[in-house]
């Protein structure tokens, strides 16, 4: 069966979407970060889809609950790469995307999910100063 | 305003909504759209054959190359399906009857220049969108 590779780093998910994916490899991929992110603890996920030409209501759909999925499992998503046509037409269609982070690119991406995980330790750990 | 060349591609499988996103964004890449224009319409195209698909149980998309007075491209979606019962209903946004976000009937009209639903209970569904260069 055509599954979407997701490749683990440190204690991040990568994933890049690189096919046109029909609604149900959007919906296995969806299964799969969830069970690999409750496997191994991750606490980020970095999805790369600058490789997809477009982003329709079910991609979309697809975005918005992997973010709260992984959210319930202690983890941050950022989807990034982002293609400026696929930005415009996404938000015509009526699909704002509240609740996924967004990066321009992978190491932006990387950044922001470094320094959620970084803050949250702060958090739980008390060692930044108010 | 003339058919310049016609296609149809069946909407029978979640492959052929892959397909037709395929076809849609290849026609409009040689009618010269532009990328923002292209992106618009195959997503558009995605929405309507993912409705053909789920709603109408499977039909067909016939895309149309139109000339003159401009450049155009014309999707046709049908269906033999159980119909819509009340169009107005299906095209506002939220509104859904299948597990989706009810977005795909009313983000389609938004992303072309010419929307039209006939549709009979029973009998089933057209969709006419029409995208203009």
């Amino acid at each position: 069966m055509e599954k979407i590779p997701i490749l683990r780093m440190g204690e991040f998910l990568l994933v890049t979407i690189q096919v046109d994916m029909h609604d149900r490899l959007a919906m296995t991929l969806q299964d799969d970060l969830t069970n690999r992110i409750s496997e191994t603890g991750a606490k980020g996920v970095l999805i790369d889809i600058s490789s997809l030409e477009i982003v329709d209501s079910f991609i979309g759909r697809m975005l918005g609950n992997i973010a709260s999925m992984s959210r319930v499992l202690d983890a941050h998503t950022v989807v990034v790469g982002m293609q400026p046509a696929v930005a415009i037409t996404l938000v015509e269609l009526g699909m704002s995307l509240d609740g996924v982070r967004t990066a321009l690119n992978v190491d932006a991406g990387m950044e922001l999910l470094r320094n959620s995980v970084d803050d949250e330790k702060d958090v739980r750990y008390g060692s930044r100063f108010y | 305003m003339a058919v310049v060349s016609t296609e149809t591609v069946p909407v029978r499988s979640e492959a052929d909504v892959v397909t037709v996103r395929r076809r849609v964004r290849e026609t409009a890449a040689q009618l010269g759209f532009g990328l923002v224009d292209q992106t618009k319409v195959v997503t558009a195209a995605s929405e309507l054959a993912r409705n053909t698909l789920i709603h109408g149980k499977g039909g067909e998309m016939v895309m149309d190359t139109l000339n003159g007075p401009r450049l155009g491209l014309r999707l046709i979606f049908q269906d033999k399906g159980p119909g819509i019962v009340n169009i107005d209903l299906a095209l506002r946004d939220g509104f859904t009857t299948g597990s989706g976000l009810g977005l795909g009937l009313g983000g389609a009209k938004r992303l072309v220049n010419e929307f039209d639903v006939t549709s009979r209970v029973g009998e089933g569904t057209r969709i006419t969108a029409v995208r203009w260069k």
